[in-house]
């Protein structure tokens, strides 16, 4: 129980800044983000990589952050739900796309990455591309609407 | 819980000889599912390969498509190369999961996860796909993806090999079929999947979620191959019932599974070639 073990320091980029933290070797990005780093509106849904309410960006791609060890984190960029402009998810609110609100936050998430590759669009459905994002509450009719109308957004942001 | 970050295969590889019991990770993902509640999966060493960049990315040379290790179900998707060539390889990605895992699996985690329904495995074996592992010392060896497994989770893969790359024969195909029968389109583990090609080198048909392990299927590629008539999806069963074992689980039933092979079958080949009518 040497080499390996015990707590590694790891930096990232998160939502923009550089930032370091000590992580344990079983510690996932979800535990990291919510309580080490206090970015609790990334939610834990099933943990294990199903719902996808556990959703950030990995170098400007979705994943599930429970599966997600912290040490492999180092050195890459992540974007949460914090990160994401409020004007960009607005037409969410009116389409009736949440509603308990514990699938949101990934599906904000995924909205965001869709949002800025609009060329996604072309090989794949809106439907296939949030698939990942599961929701018990709306029946994902409001869900696909409310995403969509995200898209035509103006002001997109970065 | 401990971890190595070893930054080459050459580091990775000495560092697996040293302690075989190391669990190699490229993106976690059939791993971490574990962690919550497997308290045996956190007193376990992890070999992480993530800083290994080598194990990254894809090349083309004459013959092969070779994926490093690191490549993810994502990178093929978005790969219109790929989707030119390997069909099936793309299909059966955009069918693992939804974004968030194809994002993070890989062909190669995939391979050495071993499930008997893993999505990525057959159709690299109905492409002929052969599979590097290294050792240390230099030593590597490529092992043909139909030969790899020998029971179910295990494979010829020594405890100090690691797989390194996987590379898949560039060939014509006239028949490329992929099949994956879940309860839902995404996020879903099959019931019942299937690849099939046939090419110069005659007919591969590979099942998965039927057996023991992910396999060819001899007893059927030889009814193709002889250009048997087959008229209906029942006349498949005798071969399936030679080729497969499948079990009854949470997911399926053996009986459903068998009869359901043999339909994929049926209509994928019904009218594209003239003996399945």
């Amino acid at each position: 129980m040497s080499e390996g073990a015990g707590m590694m320091q790891i930096s990232m980029t998160l939502n923009g800044k550089e930032v370091s933290a000590d992580v344990d070797p079983g510690e996932r990005l979800l535990d990291t983000l919510r309580y080490a780093l206090g970015l609790t509106g990334t939610k834990e849904g099933c943990g294990e990589g199903e719902c996808g309410a556990c959703s950030v960006l990995m170098d400007g791609v979705p994943v599930n952050s429970c599966l997600v060890p912290s040490y492999q984190a180092r050195g890459r960029v992540i974007e949460t739900v914090e990160h994401v402009q409020e004007s960009d998810v607005e037409p969410l609110l009116s389409s009736g796309a949440t509603q308990c609100g514990a699938c949101t936050p990934g599906i904000v998430v995924t909205a965001q990455w869709v949002r800025r590759h609009p060329e996604l669009l072309e090989t794949h459905t809106l439907r296939e591309l949030m698939a990942g994002n599961l929701c018990r509450c709306t029946g994902y009719d409001g869900v696909i609407e409310g995403v969509e109308a995200t898209l035509t957004v103006d002001g997109q942001s970065s | 819980m401990r971890v190595l970050t070893p930054t080459n295969v050459e580091e990775a590889v000495a560092m697996l000889a040293v302690e075989e019991d190391l669990i190699p990770m490229a993106g976690g993902t059939d791993l971490l599912v574990h962690w919550p509640e497997h308290l045996e999966a956190r007193e376990r060493g992890y070999l992480d390969l993530s800083g290994v960049e080598s194990l990254r990315g894809m090349e083309w040379s004459d013959a092969f498509l070779t994926l490093g290790a690191l490549t993810t179900y994502w990178e093929v998707v978005t790969d219109a190369r790929v989707g030119r060539e390997f069909r099936l390889m793309v299909e059966a990605a955009r069918q693992v999961g939804a974004i968030q895992i194809q994002s993070r699996g890989t062909w190669a985690g995939n391979i050495a996860n071993g499930s008997p329904a893993a999505d990525g495995v057959p159709v690299l074996m109905a492409y002929g796909a052969e599979v590097e592992l290294a050792s240390a010392g230099g030593g590597a060896r490529w092992v043909a993806m139909d030969s790899y497994y020998t029971d179910y989770k295990q494979s010829v893969k020594r405890p100090d090999e690691l797989i390194t790359r996987v590379r898949v024969p560039r060939a014509e195909y006239e028949i490329e079929v992929w099949e994956k029968v879940g309860s839902r389109r995404a996020q879903a583990i099959s019931k019942v999947g299937l690849a099939i090609t046939k090419g110069d080198e005659g007919w591969r048909v590979v099942a998965a979620s039927m057996a023991p392990t992910i396999r060819r299927c001899a007893a059927i590629e030889k009814l193709l191959t002889k250009e048997a008539a087959i008229n209906r999806p029942e006349d498949l069963l005798k071969a399936i019932g030679k080729d497969v074992s499948p079990i009854d689980d949470l997911r399926s039933t053996a009986a459903y599974r068998e009869l359901t092979m043999a339909r994929v079958v049926y209509h994928a080949l019904k009218g594209r070639v003239s003996f399945v009518t």
